[in-house]
């Protein structure tokens, strides 16, 4: 029997990493650049953007290749996939949004590294159907993006009193006393924050509390 | 199991085909990538002196400003032929000092004065440290800095990169009062009096230091030109 396109089980790939099986705070992957560039909302944004194409297509291109890649050495195969797909990000970022692009500099090219990419080529796309493991690749991305964006908006917000570059604490709050937290505008303040979301996302979900 | 004849071939195929689609990736993005490249230069030229220009009006705002430019040598003899705004500054760099080819950019500001913008390039401590420092009518007061960086440390030597850093250049003298070049150094500790040093950052030592030396090294090539200028 033929499955549909968005039958509940595969839109349960896409909505699963959002949630109860997030990379970040559940799987805890991927936390390096969420503490790098979750400074500013925006190249935070073109991250997630990024590492959603990259997980998708990489996830598409794996998952079609998956019976002709010689075990042996899959995971070179994996490699030089996302490799060659992440230059292509950073020229296509190079060229399109350069500014955005300086900010993120190393941080496109560890997307190589980041273990999302690589753990989900493993679990997922060489042993499943191209349709699945492209929207598992999106749904990880996008559950990876919700984070990093999240992250960014509070320290944007908190840190420099702006949300994607634009001022929304008014003036008057500065005139009355108020300081932007320079705190957060610092790396210990990221790891802290993603882990006020895990907290508050474990006593949301009971289920993801361990029983021990 | 495959054969190792088969992973021999599958390798083989895949790398070239990586590298045909990657290779046309770079060509097709080439000319979009370097035409940014151009446009932060022009950016960069004019934030030295205090224009600031977005990525649209940057080609506009620096004909405008930028009205002549040429190219020195080490002893202040005009070098024909050359586009000052081509030169390669990373690559003069490597040069020995004589041959090095030297820009120059005239600028006329809003006020009427005319202003000269020198580039700068040096090393910090991860990587190459460049920038523009702009000098006021006199040929000798520092109307505006530019700093850039490859990968200095973030929070730390990054910030050279920041206004409130480059502030503090405003208004510093390369000649002390007898007339000898003494460049702007970068020093740690509180120097708001002294004409000729800026206060470094906390915890950047060696970027702070390789901005001071490369003050030193870029200027002290251009004491020839401004002296003459400055007798005039």
């Amino acid at each position: 029997m033929k499955e549909s396109i968005f039958s509940p089980k595969n839109l349960k790939l896409l909505s699963g990493p959002l949630n109860l099986n997030n990379p970040i705070t559940i799987q805890v992957l991927g936390i390096c650049s969420a503490l790098a560039v979750t400074v500013q909302v925006k190249p935070a944004f073109v991250m997630a953007l990024s590492v959603t194409i990259v997980t998708a297509i990489s996830n598409l291109i794996i998952s079609l290749l998956r019976n002709t890649i010689p075990s042996r050495i899959r995971i070179i195969v994996q490699l030089v996939v996302i490799a060659a797909l992440v230059i292509i990000v950073d020229q296509v970022l190079k060229a399109y949004i350069y500014d955005v692009s300086k900010k993120l500099s190393v941080f496109v090219g560890l997307i190589i590294t980041n273990c999302i990419i690589m753990g989900r080529l493993e679990a997922f796309a060489m042993s499943q159907k191209p349709w699945p493991s492209f929207l598992d690749g999106i749904g990880n991305g996008l559950g990876y993006g919700l984070i990093l964006v999240l992250v960014a908006f509070l320290r944007e917000f908190f840190g420099s009193g702006k949300v994607f570059g634009f001022q929304v604490i008014p003036d008057i709050f500065y005139q009355w006393g108020y300081e932007n937290n320079g705190l957060m505008i610092l790396p210990p303040m990221a790891l802290i924050t993603i882990g006020v979301i895990i907290w508050v996302q474990r006593s949301r979900s009971r289920e993801l509390i361990d029983k021990s | 199991m495959h054969s190792n004849r088969y992973i021999f071939i599958y390798s083989s195929i895949l790398v070239i085909v990586v590298a045909m689609a990657l290779t046309v990736v770079a060509v097709q993005l080439k000319p979009l990538q370097e035409n940014n490249i151009r446009i932060e230069k022009m950016q960069n030229i004019l934030s030295s002196i205090h224009v600031k220009a977005t990525v649209n009006n940057a080609e506009e705002m620096y004909s405008k400003y930028i009205v002549s430019s040429f190219v020195i040598n080490a002893s202040a003899n005009e070098i024909k032929d050359v586009d000052a705004f081509k030169v390669n500054i990373a690559a003069e760099h490597k040069k020995s000092t004589d041959d090095r080819k030297l820009p120059v950019f005239v600028a006329k500001l809003d006020n009427g004065d005319t202003s000269l913008v020198f580039p700068v390039y040096g090393k910090g401590l991860w990587g190459p440290v460049w920038g523009y420092i702009s000098l006021q009518k006199d040929f000798n007061t520092v109307l505006g800095v530019v700093f850039d960086h490859k990968g200095e440390t973030p929070g730390l030597g990054a910030e050279i990169n920041t206004e409130w850093f480059q502030e503090r250049f405003n208004g510093k003298t390369l000649f002390n009062e007898d007339g000898k070049f003494t460049s702007v150094q970068v020093l740690k500790g509180t120097h708001n009096d002294d004409p000729h040093v800026v206060d470094a950052i906390s915890g950047s030592t060696i970027t702070c230091s390789g901005v001071s030396l490369m003050l030193v090294d870029c200027m002290e090539l251009y004491e020839p030109f401004l002296k003459a200028k400055l007798k005039r």
